[in-house]
């Protein structure tokens, strides 16, 4: 039948544990093993840890200020608040390069809309809505049409990116006078933008992992025929989360305008996408779906954070900054590719026993054929 | 039919759950099933055999929904009906076990189970994985699948037969009539195999009706009441399991590869 009893005598060697260490460790390694492989925020937030570490004891005594911190945090907000829109997206198979454009764009429409004479909160929030109808062209074209979402949302992000330069004349703007006050809350003040990224991932984080939207997005990600066979409605699954994408889009756009005092067509682009990207990657968020998590996210941002600050206040070039921050995606995707591999192994010896099922169907053919006493030339 | 239907075929009861009438398949040119008739007893083991491209999962795809036939009608419970979709034939009471399409290897065991049915708490929508979780460990339980060790793993760390007898599990949850499993022993070693076919026993004591694609004859006759054999595309072959035999059935066989290969022979001559 099964090898479950097997895992508990295969993990040691997993984890990289001796066997016959002295009493009890050998059990206290081995659970510690288990947790760090099946968590997958787990590592990540190790090697968060281990940065911190490194800053404070390579004397970078700077590095625990109050304006490190802040600016760590600024710097996390926009990226983990487009960072979430990018996990559910790729826990459902699909990618959105179009989200930094949006970024760009709303400030300007909620700009609009305030000199239309609406109050500043109510522009705010009209604008996340109308915006978050590109998610719903990019769902649209990407599930019916079925051109893949890297795609569609090139498109589209060139598309809006185009509309904004021309209703902007590509001329940063001032913001509107009166949404200044209210603009404190929406990235205005220092940790503001932080906190509405955390909440926001608090809240998604419950909803792929606690709700049947979250269960349905995974199972679209993970056996798109085997979970629309189950009934689930994928597209409108994988829409809803294009829409909530660019909806989040809209919302960083705007709390980088207050943050930064000024409505920049320079702002977001393909550049925040990648960032939220490795971000995400690195917090273990697989490009192939079914597999993602919020907080690892979050995580895996401010391990970037922790790199631009600690490096910025060691004086080294912002070039060099790049090549790390390179290295460290290839680095944390291997070993977190590397994780995932054993993880697979070390639950059930999934991968030997595929390997035991392989050997047993040849075995299985040689005898059908040595049953028939001829040899039947099969195939469809 | 011809001469030999009187032992070739089995009489058809009043008490068919299921019955299939002159079926036909084509995909363009391609003819997958040409006349296909298959009766279904309530409460019974079919085993369905065949040549890989006799036609077996065009058959087994049109019943559950997956696929609608050219001609030919299906009867559920001595009425006419249709699928429109696999989800549709499902809402209807007849469900089909695929080898790797029916579970999410991302979910565990027991949101599997629960898959597009799952509990949810009021007013804030979120899941009762607590419920579920018992619920489906209960229902594992009264089936005897032992072998998960808990619901709570993840389906992409277990093992084939695990899957299936998961799957199987999960069909006989939504409370389906009629179970079909395509080649459930694929791929599966002998234990594995074992663990299934009581499985499909059990599913039956259940009063499930069920249809089963397998290749290996003595395991079919373990467990079926009846055997088809599919050949061209045609029933070609119906017995009760205790008219028949692993010989005769491998003889069926057999001499329709000698007469393709007579066949191909009289061609490469000609």
């Amino acid at each position: 039948m099964s090898d479950v009893s097997d895992t508990a005598e295969r993990s040691p060697e997993i984890t990289g544990a001796s066997p016959n260490g002295p009493n009890g460790s050998p059990r206290l390694v081995r659970g510690l093993g288990m947790v760090f492989l099946n968590a997958r925020e787990a590592s990540i937030t190790l090697i968060a840890v281990v940065l911190f570490i490194y800053f404070w004891a390579s004397g970078t005594p700077a590095f625990f200020s109050h304006g490190s911190f802040v600016n760590i945090a600024e710097y996390m907000g926009p990226y983990v608040i487009i960072g979430i829109g990018l996990v559910l997206l790729m826990v459902c198979g699909e990618i959105d390069l179009s989200v930094g454009f949006v970024w760009t764009m709303s400030p300007f429409v909620m700009h609009f809309f305030i000199d239309s004479g609406l109050p500043t909160l109510l522009a705010i929030v009209i604008t996340v809505l109308l915006l978050s109808l590109i998610g719903l062209l990019n769902g649209v074209v990407t599930t019916v049409f079925g051109v893949p979402s890297l795609i569609t949302t090139l498109g589209s992000g060139y598309l809006v990116y185009g509309i904004t330069l021309t209703i902007s004349s590509a001329q940063q703007i001032n913001l509107p006078a009166q949404s200044v006050g209210l603009g404190r809350w929406f990235g205005g003040e220092a940790w503001s933008e932080i906190i509405w990224a955390s909440v926001l991932v608090l809240i998604f984080h419950i909803l792929l992992r606690r709700t049947r939207w979250g269960l349905y997005t995974i199972a679209a990600g993970g056996n798109l025929l085997g979970a629309r066979e189950s009934g689930i409605k994928v597209n409108g699954i994988k829409i809803g989360n294009f829409m909530m994408c660019s909806g989040l889009g809209a919302l960083a756009g705007i709390l980088e305008a207050f943050k930064n005092d000024i409505i920049d067509p320079s702002a977001g682009q393909l550049a925040v996408v990648l960032v939220a990207l490795a971000g995400a990657v690195i917090g273990g968020t697989a490009m192939l779906g079914g597999v993602g998590t919020m907080i690892g996210m979050w995580v895996g941002v401010l391990v970037l954070g922790e790199l631009q600050d600690g490096f910025n206040l060691r004086g080294i070039s912002s070039y060099k900054l790049l090549i790390i921050q390179g290295s460290a995606i290839l680095v944390f995707m291997i070993v977190n590719t590397y994780l995932s591999r054993l993880r697979g192994s070390g639950r059930l010896a999934g991968t030997t026993s595929s390997r035991r099922t392989q050997r047993q169907k040849a075995a299985d053919a040689e005898a059908a054929i040595a049953d028939m006493g001829t040899s039947p030339i099969r195939g469809e | 039919m011809s001469t030999e239907s009187a032992e070739t075929f089995t009489q058809p009861t009043s008490d068919d759950i299921l019955r299939v009438e002159h079926i036909s398949k084509r995909y363009g040119a391609v003819t997958a099933l040409t006349d296909v008739s298959l009766r279904l007893e309530r409460g019974e083991v079919l085993g369905l055999i065949g040549d890989n491209g006799a036609g077996k999962s065009t058959l087994i795809k049109i019943i559950c929904g997956f696929q609608q036939p050219t001609s030919g009608r299906m009867l559920l419970n001595g009425e006419e009906i249709t699928f429109s979709s696999v989800t549709d034939a499902r809402s209807k009471g007849v469900d089909v076990v695929y080898q790797d399409l029916a579970l999410i290897n991302q979910l565990t065991v027991y949101h599997n189970m629960f898959l597009n049915r799952e509990p949810v708490r009021r007013p804030l929508p979120l899941l009762r994985n607590r419920i579920m979780r018992q619920e489906a460990q209960k229902h594992l339980d009264s089936m005897g699948i032992k072998t998960l060790k808990s619901v709570d793993l993840e389906v992409a760390s277990l093992s084939g037969g695990q899957r299936q007898a998961i799957a199987v599990a999960r069909s006989v949850f939504s409370d389906c009539k009629v179970l079909l499993l395509d080649e459930p022993l694929a791929a599966m070693g002998v234990k594995e195999g074992a663990m299934i076919l009581d499985l499909v026993k059990q599913v039956k004591e259940r009063g499930i009706s069920v249809i089963i694609i397998a290749h290996n004859y003595g395991q079919v006759l373990q467990v079926c009441d009846r055997v088809n054999l599919l050949q061209g595309g045609k029933i070609t072959f119906d017995k009760y399991a205790r008219d028949t035999s692993v010989e005769e059935l491998t003889e069926m066989v057999v001499a329709e590869y000698r007469k393709a290969l007579e066949e191909r022979h009289r061609e490469a001559a000609s």
